[in-house]
């Protein structure tokens, strides 16, 4: 059997799968289509957690990018898990007990404020919307390398699943296919990194692997690694290299933001009682760690590969020749098939410059190899010569991480547009059951405009995720903290440390990526950035830093909240009641 | 629901324990991992030192076990306090 046809039988079955689950899960109700009838078991729930956090950047981008960054990069790893610490003790299990099914409704309700609910609303969907065109694009690029449909074929058809289960089910559908989809996933991930932690250091499992010895050399594998990349001229895999200032802010900005993000936190309202919500983030980040332990393990065995691929002697020996590129095989009889298979994509592109028959790659101006960091994860079944059915699971891990956090985001989105705009603003006397319709109605274009934005994704999408991040960790997390953990900041506080925090954060990044992101209009670079060595994408804690005192200057210089709203945060705290809110 | 001191003696004791858990979670990744890095690197482990290790893994598993940790704590002070559901 051919490789398409395989990837056509196991992209198919997974997709059946999303649906059967989708027609069994449908929504009859707004707590089912807001909240899955708050009836999801905290296992569950945290394991769709981990499908709905995990996106095309992690299952497909972040093993490259810590692959070429080495340990400078381990902000994503500690950042993107630390986040679910603050979120179990700082967050999900008040807001669950507070009962109501969005992050805005919240903070409406809490700093008693239409402003404040509707500035929540704004944030919300700029970071989602920012959010759910690289899943858009993620899935046209999946479909287009293993399918072999133009993006925009591909695209459509991936929409027209999510629609699917996404309008019809609400987050109980969503809920429910996420949990299919994590099982993908982390199969998808998990399955490569095995057979090759196997190959290089007989471990296993990969990441016992990462820090045992290299069958060939004797000695650990990152000792080797770092060895191999000083042959080449290449910064030690182990050695820091940003400064310390930026590494500590990228980590917190990441870990504040991770908790801040909406389309997460509204997982936790789906669980029936208040400690489940806590439980329940502890399985998410269980799920989480198994990709993200992973991870590491590919990308510095993954580098191994790829230097080995193109050294097959050594670093100290002669490159990899052109004829053995064109021969998909080395002098050494190991098949190199992939380097060509992977040209033809463009992630992969190599010019020998000084015409001598060879491909060298090092750190120097003469480097002849440009590899672009998603190879990385997608061609690593390739590079480590795994049979067809893996690149295929591949594959299809690939769609489920794109269409299960794509999903996640278009509720988040929808439910602010049905629930905080119109039930709360424009039409407070809408029943139930129009609320419900104006919800999947608001799905059904939000599900529109990100696929049109995936087939037209706008130059800057790739560097909106700071914005994402950015407004999560300084917008929406101090509001919420401080909403639950002070009963004295008030209405005028939240919504001056809100607006501070997000206005700082959103010109520092704009200073730095061009108003607006318009290539050219930049004033600073992130090489050499206005702050000290703070670069954009770190930015974030500094903007929740001014929220938070922002808000707490204003608030004590005015009038405390009422004291209907301290009882509310008396009464949140207090685990008690949560399952009453059940029926709400 | 319990009177008014009994309510604020649980959210005192919560915010202790979230206060210690906290503590511990920013020693053992922005700490180990990053800040103290240099004190540590005298620590081998597989070809690199411990800060690398907590970097890049250690961190995450102390949050797991924090996590929950957490959530068995404020299991048993739910009930002590009968607040629980």
């Amino acid at each position: 059997m051919d490789q398409f046809t395989l990837n056509l039988i196991v992209v198919g079955a997974t997709f059946a799968l999303y649906i059967g689950i989708a027609i069994w899960a449908r929504a009859g109700s707004t707590s089912e289509f807001y909240a899955a009838g708050r009836g999801v078991h905290p296992v569950l729930n945290g394991m769709a957690t981990g499908a709905d956090w995990m996106s095309a950047a992690s299952f497909i981008s972040m093993a490259g990018i810590i692959s070429f960054g080495g340990y400078n990069t381990s902000a994503y790893l500690m950042g993107w898990t630390g986040g679910y610490v603050l979120l179990a003790m700082l967050l999900a299990p008040y807001l669950r007990k507070f009962g109501k099914f969005t992050v805005p409704e919240f903070i409406g309700d809490r700093f008693y404020s239409q402003t404040a609910r509707t500035v929540a609303v704004i944030c919300l969907i700029v970071a989602s919307i920012t959010y759910v065109i690289g899943q858009m694009t993620g899935v046209g690029v999946a479909f287009s390398r293993f399918l072999e449909v133009d993006k925009t074929t591909g695209l459509l058809i991936g929409a027209a699943i999510v629609f699917f289960y996404a309008v019809i089910g609400g987050m109980k559908g969503i809920t429910y296919t996420q949990v299919a989809q994590y099982v993908v996933l982390i199969i998808a991930y998990t399955i490569p990194a095995i057979f090759i932690s196997l190959q290089l250091t007989g471990n296993p499992i990969p990441p016992l692997g990462l820090f045992s010895d290299h069958v060939g050399t004797g000695e650990p594998i990152l000792s080797t690694l770092n060895g191999m990349l000083q042959d080449l001229g290449f910064a030690e895999y182990t050695k820091q290299s940003d400064t310390t200032l930026n590494m500590f802010l990228f980590t917190m900005s990441l870990m504040i933001g991770t908790a801040g993000l909406p389309h997460v936190i509204v997982r936790f309202f789906t669980v029936p009682k208040v400690s489940d919500a806590r439980s329940s983030a502890g399985w998410a980040l269980v799920f989480i760690a198994l990709l993200y332990l992973t991870a590491p393990a590919v990308a510095a065995m993954a580098r191994v590969n790829l230097i080995d691929t193109f050294y097959p002697n050594g670093t100290s020996e002669a490159a990899l020749s052109l004829a053995e590129i064109e021969a998909g095989v080395d002098n050494q009889g190991n098949r190199v098939d992939w380097v060509r298979n992977w040209e033809t994509t463009g992630l992969l592109a190599f010019d020998d410059k000084n015409a001598d028959g060879l491909i060298e790659y090092n750190a120097s101006a003469e480097n002849e190899l440009t590899v672009n960091n998603d190879i990385i994860t997608l061609a690593n079944p390739e590079i480590a010569n795994l049979p067809g059915w893996v690149i295929a699971l591949v594959a299809a891990g690939g769609l489920a991480a794109a269409l299960s956090t794509a999903a996640g985001l278009l509720m988040a989105i929808a439910s602010a547009v049905s629930h905080d705009l119109i039930k709360s603003q424009l039409n407070p006397s809408i029943s139930e059951k129009g609320e419900l319709m104006a919800a999947r109605i608001a799905m059904a274009v939000a599900i529109a405009v990100a696929t049109y934005l995936g087939m037209n994704p706008p130059g800057f999408a790739a560097q909106t995720v700071a914005l994402a991040f950015g407004l999560a960790a300084a917008s929406i997390f101090p509001a919420l903290m401080m909403g639950i953990f002070s009963k004295r900041i008030n209405n005028k506080g939240a919504v001056a440390g809100m607006v501070a925090g997000l206005v700082v954060t959103i010109i520092y990044i704009f200073l730095h990526k061009g108003w607006f992101f318009i290539t050219g209009t930049n004033s600073f670079t992130d090489a050499d950035p206005l702050l000290l060595s703070i670069k954009s994408t770190s930015f974030g804690a500094v903007g929740a830093l001014i929220n938070f005192a922002v808000a707490f200057v204003v608030s004590n210089a005015t009038d405390e909240p009422p004291a209907e709203i301290q009882e509310l945060v008396e009464s949140i705290r207090i685990p008690r009641g949560a399952g009453a809110a059940v029926d709400h | 629901m319990a009177d008014n001191s009994e309510n604020n003696a649980y959210w005192s004791a919560n915010k202790r324990i979230i206060g210690i858990s906290l503590v511990i979670w920013f020693i053992c990744s922005f700490g180990f991992g990053i800040l103290l890095r240099p004190m540590l690197a005298g620590i081998k482990i597989g070809g690199t030192d411990l800060g690398f290790w907590f970097a890049q893994q250690g961190s995450i598993l102390v949050f797991l076990v924090l996590i929950f940790a957490y959530a068995a704590k404020m299991n048993k002070l739910d009930k002590e306090h009968g607040v629980d559901e």
